[in-house]
């Protein structure tokens, strides 16, 4: 998302799968006319070095965030309430990517 | 001829045709239309010179001469090259680079497939490496043919002009001389004509859908295979070569 002019093709954010079974992880942004150029874009700015084997593409203008200003009321109460936090678990041995 | 003397030439023609349009891709690095496809594009450019690399260091070996590939690329002269002549076409505007790229790759894209199966093993080696690498270019530039092709007018009318002044370079493809036939009866070389029908099936589609026509005068170039090049040649080889003919032997 950028709040300058941008006069080139659309914006287009990248995701990318490193390995099966995980998610797929932002890793930056292309121009586009369209969503099949820009994974072909994104195939050549992202993946050359076996970095992934699963590309989504999603125009940037349609991704909503939060503001600043709700930092607090967001993400603050949280800390003091540690049994929200999963720690108490113990992983079981062999689960990867937790 | 005998059946090295052949296989040295076929590999020439091979490596030299990736070697010389590699580097005019390469001339496109910070300057290509947009920064994603400058970076598209000087990858491509990196998979021809690669290819390139692999093929010349075999012609050497095979040659037995104790040259290496980059003897081969640096210390030849323009009518020692046995590049097609499509491939030393200057970039001009975009669209002539996307329609060399697109009539190259499909051609590329079959012969390397009848490659694959070559007796030569490292022929074969080399082609399902490049495979790989070559369905990947001839997506891009198909995908490009469309845009600019079924695009606008100016689009189209550039695209169009392209095509009409490099389709003379495309009989040369599927010529054959007694280097052909030779290896090809060993198993080891392709029989062109088997590509071509496919080659023409598949231009054919793609420059239909972009609403481009194929031109229908008859004149065509030729002349790589014995060395006879256009004027382009030995500027870009003055380009490619300067370095090395000016501190000979130089590393870096």
């Amino acid at each position: 998302m950028t709040n300058t002019t941008d006069t080139q093709w659309p914006l287009w954010e990248v995701f990318i799968q490193a390995n099966p079974g995980i998610s797929h992880k932002h890793v930056g942004n292309v121009h586009a006319a369209d969503a099949e150029m820009a994974i072909q874009n994104a195939r050549d700015v992202y993946t050359r070095r076996s970095e992934g084997i699963s590309i989504w593409v999603v125009p940037s203008n349609q991704i909503s965030a939060s503001s600043p200003e709700d930092m607090g009321s967001f993400f603050e109460p949280s800390n003091d309430k540690p049994y929200r936090h999963p720690t108490f678990y113990k992983i079981p041995e062999g689960v990867k990517h937790l | 001829m005998t059946e090295k003397d052949a296989l040295f030439e076929y590999c020439l023609r091979l490596g030299d045709s990736s070697l010389i349009l590699g580097h005019r891709l390469s001339e496109w690095c910070g300057h290509g239309p947009i920064l994603e496809e400058d970076i598209a594009l000087i990858n491509i450019a990196l998979d021809f010179v690669g290819r390139s690399t692999s093929l010349l260091k075999y012609a050497a070996e095979v040659e037995g001469n104790n040259r290496s590939e980059d003897d081969l690329a640096y210390v030849r002269n323009e009518r020692q090259f046995r590049n097609l002549l499509i491939t030393e076409q200057p970039n001009g505007d975009y669209a002539s680079t996307i329609v060399r790229q697109f009539l190259f790759d499909a051609y590329s894209f079959y012969l390397y497939t009848e490659l694959t199966k070559s007796k030569d093993s490292t022929i074969s080696g080399i082609a399902e490496k490049s495979l790989k690498e070559i369905s990947y270019h001839l997506r891009h530039s198909s995908q490009w043919i469309l845009r600019l092709g079924d695009g606008t007018e100016e689009s189209h009318n550039r695209t169009q002009n392209a095509l009409d002044n490099l389709w003379r370079f495309t009989h040369e493809f599927f010529e054959m001389d007694e280097v052909d036939t030779m290896l090809v009866n060993s198993g080891i070389a392709v029989n062109l004509s088997d590509v071509k029908s496919k080659w023409m099936d598949k231009v054919s589609e793609i420059f239909e859908q972009a609403t481009l026509t194929i031109p229908t005068n008859s004149f065509m170039n030729t002349g790589s295979r014995q060395g006879k090049h256009t004027e382009h040649l030995g500027y870009l080889l003055a380009e490619m070569q300067h370095v090395n003919r000016s501190y000979p032997g130089c590393n870096w």
